[in-house]
């Protein structure tokens, strides 16, 4: 065993939360599976949580749904492997349930419009739900490890910033503005706030702005609550339990957009466990590209000269690949760098997981 | 199928796919191909991505227009020009444009917008919309190419007009969705392309997305390109040993078995492709556009050039209708 793989099982062990990053398209969903499975396999009860997955590996988890509770995938191993699809909606309702003064007040604010829409379409809301529901699952139940895939943003840093950002949002100037109304001050301000209000409805209409305010004043009262639990879901985002894993690919693009990743996390002091790198070429060995590209030349016709140039091909990017993965390692450095070749088929099973698994466990 | 008439059919091509399966790759290369047959194209960017420019060797661009390869030449061929669109500027330019700076200004500066588009989700969407759709009737270039956002989010992107238009029933938005709706759902005006590579999970929310698009949007949808095949080629399937014996040359040691190795490699890649590309066919009747796969990182204008030399023989080798080969 390699020291690199050796760290990911030590990472396991001695973190309770794992938080997987990266772009759109990394394979982060199916990194988040095989690192919950690998846990289980270590005698671990873990728990993934994955955001928005691939039907067929959503099947081969058991996820027949967005579901608000992790339900468990059977198997052989000594630990246990649970998994849960993210419903961002009843993760929020279930937030403000909590944080309402009365059933009443979480009626009012779960049947209006414009809480409606910031359950499903605030920017951020996806990310900070993901986030909640893993603090959750770390408070209540007893998991080990909670593996958490995060929804593909440009910034890795979204969902560190989605719970203030909502918690900004609850606390902006106009919030304050709108509610002042209701509170009885004087009469100047409400001048303000009604012109203010008007322009607004002009854009977009009256009703959406008769929706905003009704649930503004549902709200009332609730903001402390919520702003008390979106610093506690930060607090354990930067503790020393939780871990955060870059996913990456080796394309010249999505290595910068790592690198980018990776600068950010390290500026708000998060340091990165490790970096996996999925879909690299598989590194069949023989001379150098070169070589073999003018071996292929002297030979072409042959079906041998064919056989240079293929090989020719996966030497030319797999030297480009390790240019730039080099760059990124040291970026993340001392966190280890696990490979994870470009395999022959595809995954989309349990089978296609420990396939995985033996590429960053080995 | 013509190029210059196949590119003709819609001002306004939205090229939309999973994140990862090279959606900025390809309107790039259909940029190209399209500039290539003399119409001049501008690339709408969407999220900000440096790699469009890097493909055309150009520094990266902004919300203002960027040349990223001249036209003329010995080819003839026309501009690529690129720009970014964010919510923000073009809700400036819109409220500027219809006599309410003195609005604007107080509604990004104060933050407010982020307010405003919670209200009504999907009003950040229709203020890109409608912003190509301005790029559309004052015929900005020939050929309008949208990178759109991921998969996901680009049915909620299309899906915004539909949306707003019951959540606003009054004022500007309200016209702006129905006046980008009209440009969506008419196939003389835009059309979708949609973006897959050969590959299971790809395919699959392909042929989602392109049934969500068609029922719930009501967009006509272009033909598919697939990215990334490997090209065919002879010989891979013969031993190592005997494809020397029969080139009369010597292999050093050890070299049967990496030639062996990569020539199984790519031939069940391949044969995956091929079972992939078949499944695709079986499971949505539109006609396929095939991109090699080219074995690098880094993209760069030679890249580019000989896709959309690819995507030009594909179409060509449609038929006049669109519908085959």
């Amino acid at each position: 065993m390699t020291a690199a793989e050796g760290a990911l099982r030590d990472m396991l062990r001695n973190h309770s939360i794992v938080v997987c990053t990266g772009s759109g398209g990394v394979g982060k969903t199916t990194t988040a599976a095989v690192l919950a499975l690998e846990a289980a396999r270590m005698g671990l009860r873990s728990v993934v949580v994955t955001i928005d997955p691939a039907k067929r590996l959503a099947d081969a988890l058991g996820l027949e749904g967005l579901t608000d509770a992790p339900s468990e995938i059977e198997g052989e191993w000594p630990g246990e492997l649970w998994a849960l699809m993210l419903d961002t909606k009843s993760t929020f309702d279930a937030l403000v349930t909590g944080n309402a003064a009365d059933p009443a007040q979480a009626a009012r604010i779960l049947d209006n419009r414009f809480y409606r829409n910031i359950s499903g379409a605030l920017s951020g809301t996806q990310e900070y739900m993901a986030m909640e529901k893993l603090y959750e699952l770390h408070e209540t139940l007893d998991f080990d490890v909670v593996i958490v895939d995060t929804p593909p943003t440009r910034n890795a840093l979204d969902f560190l910033e989605a719970p203030r950002r909502l918690t900004r949002f609850l606390d902006h100037r106009l919030y304050r503005l709108l509610l002042s109304p209701t509170r009885g001050l004087g009469k100047a301000v409400n001048v303000a706030t009604q012109a203010f209000l008007r322009t607004v409805a002009k854009v977009v209409g009256a009703e959406v702005v008769e929706d905003a305010l009704t649930f503004f004043q549902a709200f009332d009262g609730m903001e402390q609550g919520f702003k008390e639990r979106a610093s506690r879901v930060l607090e354990l985002l930067s503790a020393d339990e939780t871990a955060f894993v870059l996913v990456t690919a080796p394309r010249r693009d999505v290595v910068a957009e790592a690198r980018y990743f990776a600068e950010k996390l390290a500026d708000a002091d998060i340091p990165v466990r490790a970096l996996i790198v999925n879909r690299v070429h598989p590194d069949f060995g023989g001379a150098d590209a070169g070589a073999l590209r003018e071996r292929a030349r002297t030979l072409a016709g042959t079906d041998l000269g064919n056989l240079y140039a293929n090989l020719a091909d996966f030497r030319t990017v797999g030297a480009m690949e390790d240019e730039h993965l080099a760059g990124l390692a040291a970026s993340v450095a001392p966190a280890p760098v696990v490979r994870v070749p470009y395999l022959a088929s595809d995954v989309h099973d349990l089978d296609g997981l420990d396939e995985i698994a033996l590429h960053l466990f080995r | 199928m013509d190029p210059a008439q196949f590119f003709a059919a819609s001002r306004v091509v939205i090229v939309a796919g999973k994140g990862g399966v090279g959606k900025t790759t390809v309107s790039a290369t259909l940029a190209r191909a399209a500039a290539q047959v003399g119409l001049t194209t501008l690339v709408v960017d969407v999220e900000g991505k440096s790699g469009l420019a890097s493909m055309f060797g150009q520094p990266a661009f902004t919300y203002d227009e960027a040349v990223l390869s001249p036209g003329g030449g010995p080819g003839g061929s026309a501009d690529v020009r690129a720009r970014t669109l964010t919510p923000d500027l073009a809700l400036l330019e819109y409220l500027e444009d219809h006599g309410l700076s003195k609005v604007s200004r107080r509604l990004v500066g104060s933050g407010a917008i982020d307010m405003v588009a919670t209200a009504a989700p999907g009003i950040k969407d229709i203020l890109i919309l409608g912003k190509v759709k301005q790029l559309e009737t004052t015929a900005a270039a020939d050929l309008l190419v949208l990178d759109a956002p991921a998969a996901g989010h680009a049915i909620s992107f299309l899906r915004s007009p539909r949306g707003l238009l019951d959540a606003v029933r009054v004022g500007p938005i309200n016209a702006q969705a129905r006046d980008v709706l009209d440009l969506l759902t008419d196939p003389q005006r835009c059309q979708v392309i949609l973006v897959t590579l050969p590959e299971e999970t790809p395919v699959n929310e392909l042929v989602e997305t392109a049934y969500s698009l068609e029922d719930e949007v009501g967009v006509s949808l272009g033909p598919v390109v697939v990215n990334g095949l490997y090209a065919e080629l002879d010989g891979l399937d013969t031993d190592p040993v005997a494809a020397a014996a029969a080139a009369g040359a010597s292999l050093r040691p050890g070299e049967a078995d990496h030639l062996a190795a990569a020539a199984t490699f790519r031939r069940s890649r391949m044969a995956l492709q091929a079972e992939q590309l078949d499944r695709l066919a079986t499971e949505l009747p539109l006609s396929q556009i095939h991109l090699p796969h080219l074995f690098t990182t880094d993209l760069g204008p030679a890249d580019v050039d000989l896709l959309a030399a690819a995507a030009l023989a594909g179409i060509r080798a449609l038929s006049a209708d669109g519908t085959g080969p």
